[in-house]
């Protein structure tokens, strides 16, 4: 048999076939996952201008966000608009989950009807609640003055905190019926014989829900909740069609922030550094529940170690 | 009765018969002349040139039906293809600076403010172009040259401009107790608190919007003497005047009507027309909407200057729409051509007539356009593109002023103050604190 040279060796080796076959996918996967990310980490650590390419300037561009008061803003509205709305939506969402796994009539049409906010395009949802918080001709503030509860119109978007609130309420609008839906396919995985047997044990409906229901969502409920995380961080399109970050920038958030920087004034040095610092808190996240699916307690429920 | 219907059908029918005709009349004059134009004209196109030109979208239908009737004519007479895209106002800019720096999609950007100077090696040298229509026209306005020129070169072609000019109605004045618009800032203060007693309150934008809020908020702070930058792009907007402007607009905001920290460039052409607000600052677009939507506020509105301030002369920011050609176009010549052929005065004199006061000329020929003088309530904004200043202040217009005012420095000054955000001297650090960054 003729002897094989140490290339020709590596060409059917078994085990480095399979790198051969791995190759072409680790390519897609280097060029249009990381190559971007790493193109806008190092983006960041120069003076990049739009059409014009930058020099290494080190960390000089987060030297200048360290101590940027609108920068730090948009971090706190970051956390609180993600922290704030991800709760409420998980609440609202498990709620509408199990009322609608319940039987009632027309119970297919409802459980489609709810979908409705997640369908529609954010931008179109965007402008409808503009209209509505609108500062003149806001339906609420209308029909609110109609009923001789206020006599002048709510400054909706005009005023920081009622800007905040607004704006929250937007995206929980919007993202409930991602909760809410996946939640429902994860209740009807749970089998009837468990309620059988806990309701035969006479346990009410509360501890059906705390032993049997609860335990058995939570794989579904890390999961759902990191990606309802992850949107609402990255959220962008709500906040630029309604206030562009205004008033005073009361809602800029990093993603706009970002864009804003960036694009808008030019600065695609400073615009990358904002985006990558969104990273860590990004990671956070996803560690967080990939270390949590992990787990058996999370996996097979509270006591089963 | 049939005899008077029959009657009516046959004057209906002559009565759009001749419509027609002016149309079709219109239309061939325009060919004929741009066929003519084709022919003699220093530009020759590239043959089978296609450009794609990004404009602003208009505030005044007519302007665009004007814009797109030259444009055909353009293309039949010239065998060019030019393909015409809108956006608002606030999208121009991303859409720019994205075909500036991939080098595709777009051939030429009708932009505003100072959007060529934000990468000013992407231009074009239109130096020619310039020349040509300043030499035909009586000349340029300075402000034209400010806004087209970098380092001695044309870097784009100023079409017009549209006035941020006070729009106010008459009757609420006269109950205010003002004949006729006050001339110096501290008589504005006073109507717009005595406006607001009256419940018919005035309001100026403090949201990001790009035209309305920068074009008066820079007027305030140019009225106390108030600069972002000094003559060398040093920055000096930490100082006394910018202060005494900070308490002048919160003054005002404090008297104005709910909501104008939220408000974008449409919001006060709504509450205008609607009849909710009774002074703002604002293009023509509001007269011109108001005159087919709403003809009693048409009638008892009317538009002032902006008033002087304490540095005793006029210090109005005006919108500038400047036309921009990317140097990585395949057909300049077919740019230049378009970029010159829109402000000869066969296509500019109909043009700024249909625009009703909306658009401003740069050239100085086109002050005896009989749109400025037919209807007296449009006539200060014939003026304009001579009073204003550019976002540069004191300072160069470059790319630096160009990113300051896309970053709304100014604007975001005065709405962290008027909004109790901060107070003026925070209000007025951020803004240096950010302006030193852009100017590093």
């Amino acid at each position: 048999m003729k002897e094989l040279t140490p290339w020709g060796r590596l060409m059917v080796n078994r085990n480095w076939l399979a790198i051969w076959f791995m190759l072409p996918a680790a390519f897609f996967l280097l060029m249009f996952l990381a190559w971007p990310l790493i193109l806008g980490v190092w983006l960041s650590f120069t003076d990049a201008r739009l059409a014009r390419p930058g020099v290494f300037i080190g960390l000089e561009n987060y030297e200048w966000l360290l101590d940027d008061s609108v920068f730090w803003l948009s971090v706190f509205n970051t956390l609180l608009y993600t922290i704030v709305a991800s709760i409420v939506k998980f609440a609202v969402g498990l709620y509408l989950a199990l009322l609608l796994n319940r039987h009632m009539p027309f119970k297919a049409i409802i459980r489609s009807v709810v979908l409705i906010p997640f369908i529609v395009p954010t931008v179109l949802s965007a402008i409808a609640f503009w209209w509505i918080y609108d500062s003149q001709f806001s339906i609420i503030s209308w029909s609110l003055k109609q009923m001789g509860l206020i006599n002048q119109n709510i400054n909706f978007l005009g005023d920081g905190n009622w800007a905040r609130g607004s704006l929250i309420f937007a995206n929980i609008w919007r993202g409930v019926p991602f909760v809410a839906i996946t939640l429902l396919a994860g209740l009807q995985t749970v089998s009837p014989s468990l309620y059988e047997a806990a309701t035969l044990d006479g346990a009410s409906a509360w501890q059906r829900f705390r032993y049997v229901t609860y335990p058995l969502l939570t794989p579904i409920i890390a999961v759902v909740m990191t990606f309802s995380v992850l949107f609402t961080f990255t959220d962008f399109q709500l906040i630029w069609a309604m206030t562009r970050g205004g008033p005073a920038n009361a809602t800029h958030l990093m993603a706009t922030l970002s864009y804003s920087r960036g694009i808008l004034s030019g600065q695609l040095g400073e615009g990358a550094a904002i985006a990558t610092s969104m990273i860590p808190f990004l990671l956070a996240a996803i560690m967080f529940s990939w270390f949590g699916l992990q787990r058996r307690k999370w996996q097979h429920g509270e006591n089963n170690e | 009765m049939d005899k008077k219907l029959e009657m009516n059908r046959r004057s209906l029918l002559k009565g759009s018969a001749a419509a027609a005709t002016v149309a079709t009349v219109g239309a061939d004059q325009l060919l004929n002349y741009a066929t003519a134009w084709a022919q003699a004209a220093p530009w020759k196109p590239e043959a089978g040139a296609k450009i794609n030109v990004l404009r602003w979208r208009r505030f005044v239908e007519a302007e665009d039906k004007a814009f797109m009737a030259m444009v055909d004519a353009f293309q039949k007479a010239t065998g060019v293809s030019v393909n015409i895209s809108n956006e608002s106002f606030d999208d121009i800019q991303p859409k720019a600076s994205v075909a500036a720096n991939t080098g595709q999609g777009l051939d030429m950007v009708w932009g505003l403010y100072s959007l060529p100077h934000l990468f000013p090696e992407k231009c074009l040298d239109v130096s020619d172009v310039a020349n040509y229509l300043g030499k035909k026209y009586g000349g340029w306005f300075p402000s034209a040259e400010a806004y087209g020129k970098s380092k001695g070169k044309w870097i784009c072609i100023p079409v017009a401009t549209t006035g941020g000019l006070i729009n106010y109605r008459k009757t609420a004045c006269e109950k205010a107790g003002f004949k006729e618009f006050p001339k110096d800032t501290a008589g504005m203060l006073e109507l717009v608190k005595a406006l607001k007693k009256n419940n018919t309150p005035a309001g100026m934008a403090l949201g990001h919007a790009s035209g309305d809020a920068n074009t008066w908020l820079h007027w305030a702070l140019w009225s106390h003497g108030g600069q972002l930058v000094d003559a060398n792009d040093k920055v000096i907007i930490n100082s006394p005047e910018t202060a005494k402007s900070l308490e002048y607009v919160k003054a005002l905001y404090d008297n104005f009507i709910p909501g104008t920290a939220s408000w974008n460039d449409s919001s006060n052409n709504k509450a205008f027309v609607a009849g909710e607000l009774y002074l703002t600052s604002n293009g023509i677009s509001v007269y011109v909407t108001a005159s087919r939507e709403n003809k009693a506020i048409a009638e008892d509105m009317d538009h002032a200057y902006l008033p002087i301030g304490p540095v005793g002369k006029p210090t109005e920011l005006h919108l500038a729409f400047p036309i921009l050609t990317f140097s990585f176009t395949k057909f300049p010549n077919a740019c230049k051509a378009f970029a010159a052929f829109m402000q000869e005065k066969e296509n500019f004199n109909p043009w700024i007539e249909a625009a009703q006061g909306y658009l401003s000329h740069f050239l100085a020929a086109y002050d005896s356009n009989p749109v400025w003088t037919a209807d007296p309530k449009r006539t200060v904004y014939r003026d304009v593109a001579k009073r204003t200043l550019t976002p540069g202040g004191l300072g160069t217009l470059g790319e630096k002023a160009a990113a300051a005012i896309a970053d709304f420095v100014v604007v975001d000054m005065f709405a962290n103050y008027c909004t109790g955000r901060e107070d003026i001297k925070g209000a007025m650090a951020i803004a240096e604190r950010q302006a030193r960054r852009i100017y590093r």
